[in-house]
């Protein structure tokens, strides 16, 4: 039974293949991850799912100080996605450390920290207050938010400034690190070489995309901070094209592949264009179940291709139609 | 109770004025809610349209339904006023924090705008249940905008109708008569729900007079689940954050609300 609508269960008992992946050294159960910003700080869904099967949850992004975010609407649903301008609301380190992180630790969570930053220094700060914090598995680097005040904060827009943070991060800290990059560039293989190169231990793929929607009704923008991100099965052609070019340009760096991943057919398509797991965003927001319910359909998916583990998947890809 | 994904069999889809009524078969759901909560239906059929719609619970019936009422507003809504029974509907509820009835019967003022009313009509089995006075405030712009009056006669024990062209009741505002009803009727709990200008003033009207007030505000939300911060608004004593309406609401002590923050910096600006 295939997945048919946006979020609908894929049905069927799983069976006992052996899903877990390496990520960075990290052992994850399986190879489907919840996204930055599409599963809160884990433990809202902790009634939902069991927080210690999934593959691993990617907080939403933490900051040296509290942020309250953006005004609303802060979401805008679009054609086969949805644009959102949340603005980073969170905490505070401080606060994620002793409530959130805490939580997800005791529950036995893969836990990665999704950091944001104004500055270098304040990447390599958030880095080394989290450095031996129990729980913590990676940290992922959002480099490349498009909800910011400035397009300078835009990070992964440059390679050279993309690169100062991971540096930054890796004096920082022994945990090993994500560099979340954007497909708003002309060249993302050259800022992937760049993150790479300055210590990267593997790259996330893809942020939002910035988008814009407009009521011509009330004729103002749909989002109150005008433009926002754009998330859901509208991108995933761009995130699977973005994983496939930068695989192809740097072999053996670890990719999650993010973008629009509802169902497990979804998942094995970045997986076999060279991602190392993939992590599940805006379904999470209409099926509170999608991370597991993914894992279970790649299992199935497996058997299937007649593949042993997940990291078989890109041998069986063949790139010629 | 935790809430569930429940799949639902349409039951009735009806209309109600001008706006459409929808109940599912949803045991589950139904067992578990309170007044005040919503559910977040998909659009079936249509997958460009992603994500849920939120409705507040219009009422509960025993065993096993869940009723919603909508206003046409988009290709969503347009889409879930097409339903026929026994076509079938994802939901997720109950979910959100309910309306706090009083400990001790009291005489309870339910202020509802538009179909926004809707979760008045759950609380007030609720509120009967527990032996309280109800009376219903319902304004809307035209007669046919109002939810269900006759309902709201039925329920309560008294009604006082507004509309801002006059086609029905008192011409004009839902809180035009309500300072006067705060005065005369005794009433010891305000619980509302509609747009979030009229909560604005239905709020400072009740603090004026010293009356506890609940609203149930209704934000832009995507998830329902907490996970997506969209629904925010800001709330206080003091410092304000900003708090998740489909968490920790979307109902709030009227008091607990930075309305000013929101754009009503007075109640003045609110009529």
């Amino acid at each position: 039974m295939t997945a048919e609508g946006f979020g609908e269960p894929e049905g069927g008992a799983p069976k006992n293949r052996d899903l877990s992946v390496d990520l960075c050294g990290v052992r994850l159960r399986t190879p489907v991850l919840a996204a930055s910003g599409c599963f809160g700080f884990g433990r809202e869904l902790a009634g939902w799912v069991d927080l210690a099967a999934l593959g691993g949850i990617v907080t939403k992004s933490v900051s040296l100080e509290p942020r309250r975010g953006r005004p609303t609407p802060r979401t805008a649903e679009t054609p086969s996605g949805m644009l959102n301008a949340i603005g980073l609301q969170n905490p505070g380190v401080e606060a994620f450390c002793a409530g959130d992180l805490r939580f997800l630790a005791e529950a036995g969570a893969t836990v990665v920290v999704s950091l944001v930053g104004r500055t270098p220094g304040e990447f390599g700060r958030l880095a080394a207050r989290l450095d031996g914090e129990p729980g913590v598995a990676l940290v992922e680097l959002n480099l490349s938010c498009p909800n910011v005040e400035h397009r300078g904060e835009v990070f992964a827009t440059d390679p050279a400034a993309a690169a100062e943070v991971v540096r930054a991060v890796k004096a920082a800290t022994s945990t090993p690190v994500l560099a979340k990059l954007t497909a708003d560039v002309t060249d993302l293989v050259a800022v992937a070489r760049a993150v790479v190169d300055a210590g990267a231990d593997g790259l996330t793929l893809i942020n939002t995309l910035l988008g814009m929607a407009v009521d011509v009704g009330r004729r103002r923008p749909r989002l109150a901070a005008v433009t926002g991100g754009l998330s859901g099965p509208a991108i995933r052609p761009v995130a699977v094209r973005c994983v496939w070019q930068v695989a192809q340009a740097l072999p053996g760096v670890p990719i999650v592949g993010t973008g629009g991943i509802v169902t497990a057919d979804d998942a094995a398509e970045f997986l076999l264009v060279g991602a190392t797991a993939v992590a599940v965003g805006t379904a999470n927001f209409i099926n509170p179940r999608a991370v597991v319910e993914v894992a279970e359909g790649l299992e199935r998916y497996l058997e299937a291709a007649g593949a042993a583990a997940p990291a078989e998947l890109p041998a069986l890809f063949k790139a010629e139609r | 109770m935790s809430p569930v994904r429940e799949r639902c069999a349409v039951l009735e889809r009806r209309r109600v004025g001008e706006y459409h009524s929808l109940t599912l078969a949803a045991p589950r759901i139904a067992e578990a809610a309170r007044a005040g909560q919503f559910v977040h239906l998909q659009v079936p059929g249509d997958r460009s349209l992603p994500l849920r719609r939120p409705f507040s619970i219009r009422q509960v019936e025993h065993p096993g339904s869940v009723e919603v009422v909508f206003d046409v507003v988009g290709a969503g809504t347009s889409a879930l006023a097409g339903l026929r029974p026994y076509d079938m509907v994802d939901a997720l509820g109950p979910l959100g924090r309910p309306f706090e009835p009083p400990e001790v019967p009291a005489s309870c003022l339910l202020v509802g705008g538009g179909y926004g009313a809707a979760p008045l009509f759950f609380l007030a089995t609720e509120l009967r249940a527990r032996r309280c006075q109800l009376h219903f405030v319902l304004g809307a712009a035209t007669a046919g905008r109002l939810l269900d009056p006759m309902d709201a006669e039925r329920l309560g024990h008294g009604l006082t109708v507004t509309t801002d062209d006059g086609s029905a009741g008192h011409r004009g505002l839902v809180t035009d008569p309500l300072g006067g009803l705060l005065a005369t009727a005794g009433a010891e709990r305000v619980y509302a729900c509609g747009p979030m200008p009229m909560l604005a003033a239905v709020s400072r009207l009740a603090a004026a007079a010293g009356v506890p007030c609940q609203v149930a505000v209704e934000e832009q939300m995507a998830c329902g689940t907490g996970i997506c911060f969209s629904c925010v608004v800001p709330v206080g004593p003091g410092e304000t954050r900003m708090a998740r309406s489909c968490l920790e609401g979307p109902v709030f002590d009227g008091t607990a609300i930075a309305w000013a923050e929101l754009g009503y910096p007075d109640l003045e600006a609110v009529r």
